[in-house]
């Protein structure tokens, strides 16, 4: 899988040059309008000028700031809930249809409300990241407990292991495992719900640039904006993959065994 | 004599005047069918297992042999009749066995060691104290070397082995094991089942190892119950297996003895293994409800 994935890399780095440069050369001959489509040059060099004069960096800092507080609160509500609602039909059964409601609803519509509730800086940001982490790490825990095999349960009971003792050691390891496979999607929905909360109303963060731009139709900005946003996600799509290798080490090669 | 005081809770004795390890009286366990009535998994089962014993359990599949085991743990409630252990009624896991599953059980994000250290670890036992000990236990099991693996990157004889010293170090007074070899190839189970002896030999402990291997069962035991089928499983017959002792399984099977016992019990189980296997045929017309 590796090999593969290196065979490929002078394809893949070839379709980002060629789309590149025929956004280059398109707009520097005006086929495009440069001022609804800026290009690749100014982009660049407007990047370079937010690194050089270092302009960008608290607006960095305050989308990962958002980023990690959302994941960390969303995700600690979501073990929490999930682990109730498992351990107990009776909750389940009677907040289901709010959680499904709840669920459906477009949280985007939350956004505003927010705002008016915790203000323009980041609270805001990490109270609408919450609504959308929180679900995914609740669903998953709350299945993850659910899907735990009876007999390992059985077999640590019959080894002496107290209710307690088998949170620790069987249900929390085996929710683990399903809210780690959703790592990536519940880091990037608080990235989106920091980006999102910015954009719609704030005074720094990546959105706050991306929508200055815009306010100002300033295209080389919101391309510059985009880019430097999507940097930043590989950056911690990376940072997840690490994390999750470390943590799920038992399993790694499990899939090529029996 | 008891007390008079005293509920007849207490086991009988048996002639050396020791209470037997695992007491079973009219025992009736059922459960609810899914759609309403219940299922009779074992109906009026009667039976003891003195100290020291190694037990087997023969029946056919799905006679509510597992059902049994589970009781005996007390990881089951008796619908009806009473299950002792050492005299006394389980009520709660019983702490005074350990159960071998049929299924690989150890905790797949646990090391070999982890998992081994498991029990002493839920007993309070010190961190560095329970290490010592399930290093010993490993490498009583043929393991030395293999501490860290994961059950993942172990095959299933080695898997099976972990799990034996995963239990047999808590120190049990009762072995409840279910079918724990069927799922490994021929030469391996056999490995299996002589160095199960060869731990049982040192100390001896009360072992109820249900099978559906007719030749499992004599080869190990001292002893073989036959279950009939389900449904509302009970006890057919009791069969003492005079064989020498220490043993070699694939020795044994040769020896005259074995195989008169072998025919004896067969004559027996033969019976309700058809039985069995006609309740699952599809029938034509209607069968009764």
């Amino acid at each position: 899988m590796t090999a593969g994935r290196f065979r490929l890399l002078p394809y893949q780095a070839g379709v980002l040059v060629a789309l590149v440069a025929a956004w280059q050369v398109t707009a520097q001959r005006r086929w495009l309008d440069p001022f609804f489509f800026s290009m690749p040059s100014a982009i660049a060099a407007r990047i370079v000028q937010w690194f050089g004069s270092g302009s960008i960096y608290r607006h960095l800092w305050t989308t990962a700031l958002e980023t990690v507080l959302a994941f960390l609160a969303g995700a600690a509500l979501g073990v929490a809930f999930g682990f109730a609602f498992a351990r107990s039909p009776a909750l389940s059964g009677i907040f289901d249809p709010y959680l499904k409601i709840a669920n459906a609803l477009p949280r985007v519509v939350l956004a505003p409300i927010f705002t008016l509730w915790f203000g323009l800086g980041v609270l805001s940001k990490v109270a609408f990241g919450v609504t959308l982490v929180f679900f995914i790490v609740f669903f998953n825990t709350y299945q993850g407990i659910r899907e735990v095999d009876r007999n390992l349960l059985d077999n640590t009971r019959m080894l002496g292991a107290t209710e307690r003792d088998l949170v620790r050691h069987v249900l929390f390891p085996s929710a683990l495992v399903w809210i780690l496979s959703s790592l990536h999607t519940s880091v990037g929905l608080a990235l989106v719900g920091a980006v999102v909360g910015e954009y719609l109303g704030s005074g720094r963060g990546l959105g706050y640039v991306i929508a200055q731009a815009e306010g100002t139709f300033d295209t080389t900005g919101v391309f510059a904006g985009m880019t430097v946003l999507a940097i930043f996600t590989l950056a911690v799509d990376l940072a997840v993959t690490l994390i999750e290798r470390r943590l799920l080490a038992w399993k790694q090669g499990a899939a090529e065994q029996t | 004599m008891r007390p008079s005081g005293q509920a007849p809770r207490t086991g009988r004795r048996d002639l050396s005047g020791a209470v037997a390890a695992l007491e079973f009286y009219d025992v009736a366990r059922r459960f609810p069918v899914p759609g309403g009535g219940t299922y009779a998994a074992l109906e009026g089962v009667s039976f003891a297992v003195a100290r020291g014993e190694f037990l087997a359990i023969v029946g056919p599949t799905g006679g509510g042999k597992s059902t049994l085991l589970n009781l005996a743990a007390g990881l089951l409630r008796p619908s009806a009749g009473q299950v002792l252990a050492f005299g006394a009624p389980v009520d709660g896991v019983n702490r005074r066995a350990a159960y071998l599953f049929q299924q690989d059980v150890l905790l797949p994000w646990k090391t070999a060691l982890e998992n081994v250290m498991l029990g002493p670890l839920l007993h309070r036992q010190p961190r560095r104290e329970a290490q010592e000990h399930a290093m010993r236990w490993l490498a009583r099991v043929g393991l030395a070397g293999f501490e860290n693996r994961y059950p993942h990157q172990l095959s299933g004889g080695m898997r099976k082995r972990v799990a034996l010293a995963q239990s047999l170090i808590v120190g049990p007074e009762i072995l409840l094991m279910d079918e724990p070899f069927s799922a490994l190839d021929v030469q391996t189970r056999a490995l299996m089942e002589n160095d199960l002896l060869r731990l049982w030999q040192e100390d001896r402990k009360t072992v109820v190892f249900v099978t559906h291997d007719l030749d499992e069962a004599i080869a190990l035991a001292d002893r073989v119950l036959v279950l009939s089928a389900g449904p509302g499983a009970r006890v057919l017959g009791s069969h003492p297996v005079a064989l020498p002792r220490p043993r070699d399984v694939t020795e044994i099977r040769l020896h005259p003895a074995f195989v008169e016992v072998y025919r004896e019990i067969w004559a027996q189980l033969r019976g309700e293994v058809l039985r069995a296997y006609a309740a699952r045929a599809p029938t034509e017309g209607s069968a009764a409800p």
